[in-house]
């Protein structure tokens, strides 16, 4: 059971065509590592949901295809069988969605996301919905309110966030894949701090539709792997343009997979990567620096022109991040009042007028990183107000828009650590909002001028995973995918084998700290 | 409810002059909502006309109906204003159970349409230019019926029902400037106005334009100053003033109200207020500042809307020909004075005209008709003319009928009334009813010879050469042929009998 579920969504595609396994095979062994892992109290806790029910039945419908064989056997998705796990932001027929929140806790959508419909089309099974910090707020999943999850390489420490389910469920090879939606970095730091693969497309590369919105203008649904190649491949069957989503882009998928392909090949001859001056050294961890530093000896021994680019404003980013985000947060929020859907409070002095219950529902359904942002947002679209905070962010946002359009004027991809550090404690940052919103210093900036970004595993610091952003200008994409596939092949060529593979045992690690609970 | 003093109207006028402003919401006519698939249907059962989208579900996502951009540009044409190169929703954001995302998604500071105008034409026929100052794109919200009040209000109800099928209707607003210097025009000038945009939306067909049904309705904002002084005075903004003679009426009580409390000292309060028809009076609404705090910012689910110029172009070359440039132009081809069309107009027969002229009928006769007889019969009946079943053809016919000589003027008013009782056309009525003058001279004859026979001291008068005598001959034989001889005719065969020269 174990081959299966270490294997890549590619290898286990390919093995699914060839009729080694059968999808039902590939859906259980992962179900089974779930039942073994995935416990809330002391396991991982990456998932909310588990659909296995529905999962056997896709993978069944998939095997019996398979093996009529013909013309529907061959037009399967390349994909076919292999199983997904999906963020709980993500709205899901047949399965509840909490977006990580008491407010919609019960609540089952009535209609799919366009991603969801794609990946349904192409006949993955959704192996369930993943953990996530309230409504995507958070760089820990620690404010979820169906509680935290755990970080495989240390169920002490944090899986990342917002997206920490996703990332901890493909780490914990719990699931090949996953989907993840970065708003500031949701899917990338996850990624870094888990030692998997996380990108952001360009924005509109992917539909939003479905996605519960958090910042509209920042939101992006991504792929989440263990590979740069599944990344792509999951990345091409979500992406594309939607008309149901009117900031999703006009142009067809690009191939992504074929630029994973040539990357991971290994000549970068030509290709200039950009290193940018102010996202390292100071508030960076030496061991996150280390490995940086190393990463670019690599790149540069495949060929790759390495150049050092100043983005000046990046320094303004997290302020400028911190006004937009919370402001149009504080709108798209404004829905969740009781009336039409999700859990309904009613006052407890039985003084019941609509104003009453809205402000009842909403002060018992959102925790208090929510409402922490919803006040700030409010405030800064406020009369008198909105000039100096949320206008001064968007001039801001054009400001990092032009430094990185400067930055790609002399490099074809630019480089970075994906997070400042490797993941922490739980529970180190929870009474420091701001320390925790300077985890996403690095992976911000991509969100503010919508270019796509990428993180790699770039090695370990104490033990625990290192990620390294690669940036690419918008709807370049296939440009960050090759470089990533690059500096992956290299690395694990020095490695000799997949950063995971230096993992702790993870069935015994949890049943250790089922024991250390007794 | 108590009853605010009011002052009488002209005696207010020597004292104040009234400014006006008016926002007009037009609900578009498109086939779906302004964001969402659902079908904008008017009337079908609550909430089954909607998406997710339109109940705001999480998740979704709006998408601008291009169709609703076309009609908002044919709107702002027609009001002669400039159209928007780019321009972007925004969010307004405020708590209400009728608005699902508890926002609602509106243009802000970039109307499609700004800086027009509308020439008003009032009974005096004195002009008015009201300036439009933008006309803008939004979403309508759902509707809320209050359940256990006495009045249907909120105020003492114990449950809301709330039916999103009017969330998501597509809106134009149109916002006038200031009208200043309309003195005692003031209420004329609202009803004129209003009507004048609802004759626009409906010539354009981007509204059904039923004011009844809430497809046009108009919040009318009133102020007064002391005549002469330089600021103008706090306004009061009248509610959903939904006929045309509401809106008349309630900028002529909202006059009368103001010049009372400015008569007593008192100041008035910057408020919404209801218009109530029954009592033709308006109450207190809600308090209503310039500093309300909608928090606004643009819709960052929306990307801006683009309109070339050439589009621009294209669009206003499928414009009809509007109201106002058609009344001129039938006025001129008409011939008729200035009150002579002005009636015609103000009993909203102008269409009905112009269909008669185009079938056939001079424009003399078509007024004579539909001004006439037809205008007496639908009063008879309490209904609007062009209800009677009586169409442009019949009218057309019956002139014709008459121009043969079959019937006459009187024969014609009995034709139109078995017309509109469902008898059928005019001329199968003539034939069915045997209603046709008598014109074959054989039986006029006779009719005639009896009649000169029973008078033959008339006959002596016309022989001596008092022809105006023959008129006590017509009497008798009209009555001997039921009144459908034709007395033209009788006149000449009694001369030509008794070889006297008329």
């Amino acid at each position: 059971m174990t081959d299966i579920i270490t294997l890549s969504a590619s290898a286990l595609a390919e093995k699914l065509r060839a009729g080694e396994l059968t999808s039902v095979e590939a859906v259980q062994a992962h179900l089974d590592r779930i039942a073994a892992v995935d416990d809330a109290e002391h396991g991982v806790h990456a998932f909310l949901h588990v659909n296995a029910e529905e999962a056997l039945a896709v993978a069944a419908e998939v095997d019996a295809i398979r093996a009529a064989g013909g013309a529907e056997a061959a037009a399967l998705h390349p994909l076919a069988g292999v199983p997904i796990a999906v963020k709980d932001l993500i709205v899901t027929k047949g399965q509840p969605t909490t977006a990580g929140s008491r407010m919609l806790e019960g609540w089952m959508s009535p209609y799919d996301a366009t991603v969801i419909e794609k990946i349904r089309a192409a006949k993955l099974p959704i192996l369930g919905k993943t953990n996530l910090d309230e409504f995507a707020q958070g760089s820990s999943t620690e404010h979820s309110a169906f509680g935290n999850t755990r970080n495989p390489w240390d169920l002490t420490r944090i899986p990342g966030g917002s997206g920490g389910g996703s990332a901890a469920a493909v780490a914990a090879f719990e699931a090949p894949l996953a989907l993840g939606t970065d708003t500031g970095g949701s899917i990338r730091q996850p990624g870094a701090v888990t030692g998997t693969v996380g990108a952001k497309p360009t924005y509109g590369a992917v539909s939003r539709y479905g996605a519960i919105a958090m910042a509209s203008s920042l939101d992006q649904i991504g792929p989440v792997a263990r590979t740069v190649l599944d990344s792509a491949l999951l990345q091409e069957l979500i992406g594309g343009h939607d008309p149901r989503d009117s900031t999703s882009l006009p142009e067809t998928v690009p191939a992504l997979a074929d630029a994973a392909r040539q990357g991971a090949a290994g000549d970068l001859s030509g290709v200039r990567v950009g290193v940018i001056k102010e996202l390292q050294g100071e508030g960076y961890e030496a061991g996150v620096q280390a490995r940086f530093d190393e990463s670019l000896e690599l790149l540069k021994a495949r060929g790759a022109q390495i150049v050092e680019v100043s983005c000046p404003h990046f320094q303004y980013a997290l302020a400028a991040y911190y006004l937009i985000m919370p402001s149009e947060m504080s709108s798209n929020l404004a829905k969740f009042d009781g009336v039409r859907y999700g859990n309904r409070v009613l006052p407890t002095d039985g003084n019941v007028t609509i104003e009453r219950v809205m402000g009842a529902t909403r002060a018992a359904g959102f925790g208090d990183e929510v409402k922490r942002r919803i006040i700030l947002g409010t405030y800064a679209l406020s009369a008198g107000y909105y000039d100096a905070y949320y206008g001064s962010a968007q001039k801001v946002r054009t400001l990092i828009q032009r430094d990185f359009a400067a930055a790609f004027e002399r490099a074809d991809v630019l480089i970075s650590p994906t997070a400042p550090t490797v993941a922490f404690e739980l529970g180190a940052k929870l009474d420091d909002p701001l320390a925790m919103y300077l985890n996403d210093v690095a992976t911000i900036p991509a969100n503010l001028a919508g270019v796509p970004g990428i993180s790699v595993p770039g090695g370990l610091s104490d033990g625990l995973p290192v990620g390294i952003q690669f940036l690419a200008p918008a709807r370049e994409d296939a440009r960050m995918y090759r470089a990533a596939a690059a500096l992956e092949a290299a690395l694990e060529e020095e490695w000799g084998h997949p950063l995971l593979a230096d993992a702790q045992d993870l069935e015994q690690a949890v049943a250790a700290a089922k024991e250390g609970a007794k | 409810m108590s009853t605010e003093a009011t002052v009488d109207f002209d005696d207010a006028l020597t004292r104040y002059e009234p400014a006006l402003g008016f926002e007009v919401h037009v609900e578009l006519n498109t086939k779906t909502k302004m964001f969402s698939d659902a079908p904008n249907e008017f009337g079908d059962e609550a909430n089954t006309n909607v998406t997710p989208v339109d109940l705001g579900l999480p998740g979704t996502l709006p998408v601008v109906n291009g169709k609703a951009i076309e009609y908002s540009i044919k709107l702002g044409l027609a009001l002669n204003c400039s159209i928007a190169e780019s321009c972007r929703f925004a969010r307004k954001n405020y708590f209400y159970p009728d608005n699902p995302k508890n926002f609602q998604t509106s243009q802000y500071d970039e109307p499609i349409a700004f800086d027009g105008y509308l020439d008003i034409e009032l009974d005096s026929g004195r002009v008015i230019r009201v300036e439009i100052e933008r006309a803008h794109m939004e979403e309508d919200a759902g509707k809320l019926t209050h359940l256990g009040g006495a009045t249907g209000r909120i105020q003492g109800a114990s449950a809301s029902l709330v039916d999103y099928n009017r969330a998501g209707v597509p809106l134009v607003e149109i916002v006038t400037k200031p009208i200043l210097g309309v003195g005692a025009d003031a209420p004329e000038l609202g009803r004129k106005y209003v009507a004048a945009v609802r004759d626009i939306v409906k010539a354009l067909d981007v509204s059904d334009a039923r004011m009844e049904r809430g497809n046009v309705r108009c919040d009318a904002n009133v102020s007064l100053a002391p005549i002469g002084a330089e600021k103008l005075g706090t306004r009061s903004e009248t509610k959903n003033v939904n006929s045309l003679r509401s809106i008349e009426r309630a900028v002529r009580y909202e006059i009368e109200r103001h010049a009372a409390i400015l008569d007593a000292g008192g100041s008035v309060v910057q408020e919404t207020r209801h218009w109530h028809e029954d009592t033709r009076t308006t109450s207190s609404g809600r308090p209503k500042s310039d500093a309300d705090d909608y928090r606004y910012f643009p819709e960052p689910d929306l990307v801006p809307v683009v309109t070339s110029r050439e589009r621009v172009e294209e669009i206003r070359a499928t414009l009809p020909e509007l109201p106002a440039a058609r009344r001129t132009r039938l006025k001129a081809d008409w011939g008729f004075s200035d009150e002579e069309f002005r009636d015609v107009v103000n009993a909203g027969l102008d269409e009905a005209l112009e269909a008669t002229v185009t079938a056939g009928a001079t424009p003399a006769a078509a007024r004579k008709w539909w001004m006439g007889e037809i205008s007496r019969l639908a009063k008879d009946g309490e209904v609007e003319p062009t209800e009677l079943g009586i169409l442009p053809a019949d009218v057309v016919e019956v002139e014709g009928l008459i121009g043969e000589k079959k019937i006459n003027d009187k024969i014609a008013k009995q034709v139109l009334q078995f017309v509109a009782a469902g008898e059928g056309r005019p001329a199968a009525i003539v034939e069915a009813r045997s209603l046709a003058v008598v014109s074959d001279d054989g039986p006029l004859l006779a009719a005639i010879e009896d009649a000169m026979a029973g008078a033959p001291d008339v006959v002596e008068k016309i022989k001596a050469g008092k022809v105006a005598a023959i008129g006590a001959l017509i009497g008798p034989v009209m009555k001997a042929t039921r009144g459908q001889a034709d007395a033209g005719r009788v006149r000449e065969l009694v001369l030509e009998k008794l070889g006297v020269q008329g």
